[in-house]
C-alpha cells in the first residue's frame, strides 16, 4: 500500500502519465472532430501507423524534427482525404471504408519501410526531441516536472485541446462543424456545404491523427517498429465515446488512462513476475471496453454519426 | 454531380465489378512497384506464376485460400446482418486455442470422435467470443466495431499467456508453442506431398451451404430483412435480437472454425504467427464477394493468390511483399467505388 502511494506522489509516474497520454490526446481529438461533424473515422488505426512511419523517415532522411512531424500530419491529412472522399460525397459504408483506410495506412508504412531499408535487422535510429524545461515553472515539486518538463509535442497536443475547444464552441466554423454533425439538412438549409465541412473536417482531424503517430517515433522512442501503434486508435475511438464527444473531457479521459497504463507498468514491476505480463497488458484494452459499456447507455451521439447526407434525399 | 440510384442492377454489373475494382487496384500498385525499381510487367508476371504457375503454387494458394474463405464467409454473414464483426482474428485464435486444448488429448475421447469434437470445439470457442460484443450491442448499445476490435488484442495476449503458461509445449526448446494435436486430430491431406487439407473441403461445402441457407430458408430471409433494414424487420415481427446472437454465433463460428482447422490440418500446434491478419483480410475477401458466400470463394482464392505470389515474386524482385497487403487493401477501397457504380448512376446537375 505504502509503495503505491509513494508512487502516485511521484513525480516521475505523472511524467510518464503525460507522456504516455500525449499520442491518445491526439488521436483522440482528431477522431472527435471527425465524428462531430459526422463522420467515423476507422482509418485512425493506419493513419497513426503512417504517421510514426512517415515522420520517421522524413528525419531519418535528414529532414530537422519540425519536418518531420509536419510531414506526418500532411500524410495523416491525405489519407483523410480518402477516407473523406469516399464517405462524404459518395456516401459509402464508413465502417468499411475506415477498416479499408486503415489497412492501407498500414500496408503503405510497412511496404515504404521495407523498400528504403531492406534488411534492416535493428531499427535504425534518428534523434528525437528532448524534454524541454520550462524555467521557472518545471522547479515546482511534483507537479513541475510533470507538465512542465515535456517533449514539444507534449505542449502541442496540451494547446491543441485548447485551440480545438475554442474552434468548435467558439467560433462559426466549430458551429457549422457541429450542426453538419447534428443535423445537415438544416445546414444546408442555411446556405452552408455539408460535404465542404466534412470533408475539411476529416482532414483536419486525420491531420491530427497523423501527428499522435509522429509522436511515438519522434519523441516517444526513436525508431520505427511493425506493429508499433498497437491498436491505439481503437482505444481512441473508445476514449472519444467516454469523453462524449467533448474535447476537455477527451483530455481527461487520456490522462485518466494514461494515468492507469502507467500505473500497470510500476505495478508489473512491484509484483515482479507473479503474475503473467500479459494480464497487466491486456487491462488498457479491457479498461476501453469498460468506459464504452458504463458510458454507451448516456452517450449523446452526435445525431448524424455515419448517416451520409445526399443532397435531396430524405 | 449527383449519384441517382438505377432501378435495375444487371447481373453482368455484379460480376464486371469486383474484376473491374481489382484491375483498379493493379494500375494504382503499378506506381509502387515501379518506384521500387521493378519492371511493372515483369513483376506482375512473376507475381501470377508464383501464385498458380505450378502444382505447387497453385496448392500453397489453396492452402492459403483455406483460413480466407472461412473468414471471408464470416465477415460476409455478419455484414449481411449489419453486426459489424471486424473481431475474426481474436475468434480464430480462440479457435485454434480450443483446437489445440482438445486436441491435444485434454479428454479421453474415442478416436474417430475425436477430429470433429476439435473442430466443433472450434467453431464454439470463435462464436462464443463474437457473443459477449453482440449481447453488448443489443443490450446496451454498446458499438460491436470498438468491442471486436479491442478484443482481438485482448485474446492475443490471452493466447501469448497460455502459450508461456498451461499449455506450452514442454518438448518446444523454450520457444512459445503449444504441445501439437494427436494425430487422431488431425485433417486428412487432399493430395500427396502438398500442404492441402481437407479445411478446404470444408469450407467449400460450408459456403454452398450457407448460400442455400442465405436464398432459400426463412432463417436466410430473416437475417437480411434485419441487415436490410432492423425496424421494419421488428415491424414485421422479427426479433432483431434473435437474429442478431444468431448471426454473432454463426459468424465468430465460422472464424473459429478457420483457426481449427489451420491447427489440426496445417501446423499441428499453436504459435502466436498462426494467422498473418486472416481476419482483416477476410473483410476484404466478404467485400469482393458483395456479400455472396460461394463468391467469396472465389475472392478468398484471389487474395490468397495475391499473397503466395508477392512471396515468390519478392525474392527475384526488388520489391517488399508487403505488395499485397498493399493490393489487398486497394482492392477493398476500389471495390467500394465499384459496388457503388453498380447501385447508383453519376449524373451532372
Amino acid at each position: 500500500m505504502a509503495e503505491i502511494f509513494d508512487l502516485l506522489v511521484s513525480a516521475a509516474f505523472w511524467t510518464a502519465t503525460l507522456r504516455i497520454a500525449t499520442p491518445y490526446i491526439l488521436g483522440t481529438l482528431g477522431e472527435l472532430v471527425c465524428e462531430r461533424a459526422g463522420v467515423l473515422n476507422l482509418g485512425i488505426e493506419g493513419i497513426m501507423t503512417l504517421g510514426a512511419m512517415a515522420g520517421w523517415m522524413a528525419v531519418y532522411q535528414g529532414a530537422d524534427l519540425w519536418t518531420g512531424v509536419a510531414v506526418a500530419a500532411l500524410c495523416g491529412g491525405l489519407l483523410g482525404l480518402l477516407h473523406a472522399g469516399l464517405t462524404v460525397p459518395l456516401g459509402l459504408s464508413q465502417h468499411v471504408a475506415g477498416i479499408g483506410v486503415t489497412l492501407l495506412g498500414t500496408s503503405l508504412s510497412y511496404f515504404v519501410y521495407r523498400l528504403v531499408l531492406p534488411q534492416a535487422s535493428t531499427p535504425p535510429t534518428i534523434e528525437p526531441f528532448q524534454p524541454l524545461p520550462i524555467p521557472g515553472l518545471s522547479d515546482i515539486p511534483v507537479l513541475g516536472p510533470a507538465l512542465f518538463s515535456q517533449t514539444a509535442l507534449t505542449y502541442l497536443a496540451l494547446l491543441l485541446v485548447g485551440l480545438v475547444a475554442y474552434v468548435l464552441y467558439r467560433t462559426p466554423v466549430g458551429l457549422a462543424l457541429r450542426m453538419v454533425g447534428e443535423n445537415p439538412a438544416a445546414a444546408e438549409a442555411q446556405g452552408l456545404s455539408v460535404t465542404g465541412l466534412r470533408v475539411g473536417a476529416v482532414v483536419a482531424g486525420s491531420a491530427l491523427m497523423g501527428l499522435a503517430g509522429s509522436f511515438l517515433t519522434l519523441s516517444a522512442f526513436n525508431a520505427f517498429f511493425f506493429n508499433m501503434v498497437n491498436g491505439r486508435g481503437w482505444i481512441c475511438i473508445a476514449l472519444v465515446v467516454f469523453a462524449s464527444w467533448q474535447p476537455g473531457k477527451a483530455l481527461l479521459g487520456a490522462l485518466l488512462f494514461a494515468a492507469f497504463d502507467a500505473f500497470q507498468l510500476r505495478l508489473q514491476q512491484i509484483t515482479g513476475g507473479v503474475l503473467p505480463y500479459q494480464l497487466f497488458l491486456m487491462l488498457p484494452y479491457l479498461l476501453s471496453i469498460l468506459a464504452l459499456v458504463l458510458m454507451s447507455r448516456r452517450a449523446a451521439y452526435p445525431r448524424a454519426l455515419m448517416i451520409p447526407y445526399r443532397k435531396g434525399e430524405r | 454531380m449527383l449519384l441517382e440510384p438505377r432501378t435495375h442492377v444487371p447481373a453482368l454489373a455484379r460480376i464486371l465489378a469486383p474484376l473491374g475494382a481489382v484491375a483498379a487496384a493493379l494500375a494504382l500498385c503499378a506506381l509502387l512497384v515501379a518506384w521500387a525499381g521493378a519492371p511493372v510487367l515483369r513483376a506482375y508476371g512473376l507475381l501470377l506464376e508464383g501464385a498458380v504457375g505450378s502444382r505447387f503454387a497453385l496448392t500453397e494458394t489453396l492452402t492459403r485460400a483455406t483460413p480466407l474463405i472461412l473468414t471471408g464467409l464470416a465477415a460476409a454473414v455478419a455484414f449481411r446482418a449489419k453486426l459489424w464483426n471486424i473481431g475474426a482474428e481474436g475468434q480464430l485464435y480462440m479457435g485454434a486455442l480450443a483446437a489445440v486444448a482438445l486436441g491435444g488429448g485434454l479428454l479421453d475421447l474415442p478416436a474417430w470422435l475425436l477430429l470433429p469434437l476439435v473442430l466443433l470445439a472450434g467453431a464454439a470457442a470463435g462464436g462464443v467470443t463474437l457473443l459477449g460484443p453482440a449481447v453488448l450491442k443489443v443490450r446496451f448499445g454498446v458499438d460491436e466495431v470498438v468491442t471486436t476490435l479491442l478484443l482481438n488484442f485482448v485474446i492475443l495476449l490471452f493466447v501469448s499467456m497460455l502459450l508461456e503458461g498451461a499449455l506450452k509445449d514442454p518438448m518446444g526448446m523454450g520457444w512459445p508453442q503449444s504441445a501439437p494435436v494427436l494425430p487422431e486430430a488431425e485433417l486428412p491431406k487432399l493430395l500427396e506431398r502438398t500442404r492441402l487439407h481437407a479445411g478446404l473441403a470444408i469450407a467449400l461445402v460450408l459456403a454452398l451451404a450457407l448460400w442455400l441457407i442465405d436464398a432459400r430458408t426463412v432463417w436466410g430471409y430473416e437475417n437480411r430483412a434485419v441487415g436490410a433494414n432492423p425496424r421494419a424487420a421488428a415491424f414485421a415481427g422479427i426479433s432483431v435480437t434473435r437474429v442478431m446472437l444468431r448471426t454473432a454465433l454463426l459468424s465468430g463460428g465460422l472464424a473459429g472454425l478457420a483457426g481449427a482447422a489451420e491447427v489440426t490440418g496445417l501446423r499441428g500446434y499453436l504459435t502466436l504467427d498462426l494467422s498473418p491478419g486472416f481476419g482483416y483480410a477476410g473483410i476484404v475477401v466478404a467485400m469482393l464477394a458483395q456479400l455472396h458466400p460461394v463468391g467469396a470463394v472465389g475472392a478468398a482464392v484471389f487474395i490468397a493468390g495475391l499473397f503466395v505470389g508477392a512471396d515468390a515474386m519478392s525474392r527475384a524482385m526488388p520489391v517488399p511483399n508487403y505488395i499485397a497487403d498493399v493490393l489487398v487493401a486497394a482492392s477493398l477501397l476500389c471495390m467500394l467505388v465499384a459496388g457503388l457504380l453498380t447501385r447508383y448512376r453519376l449524373r451532372r446537375g
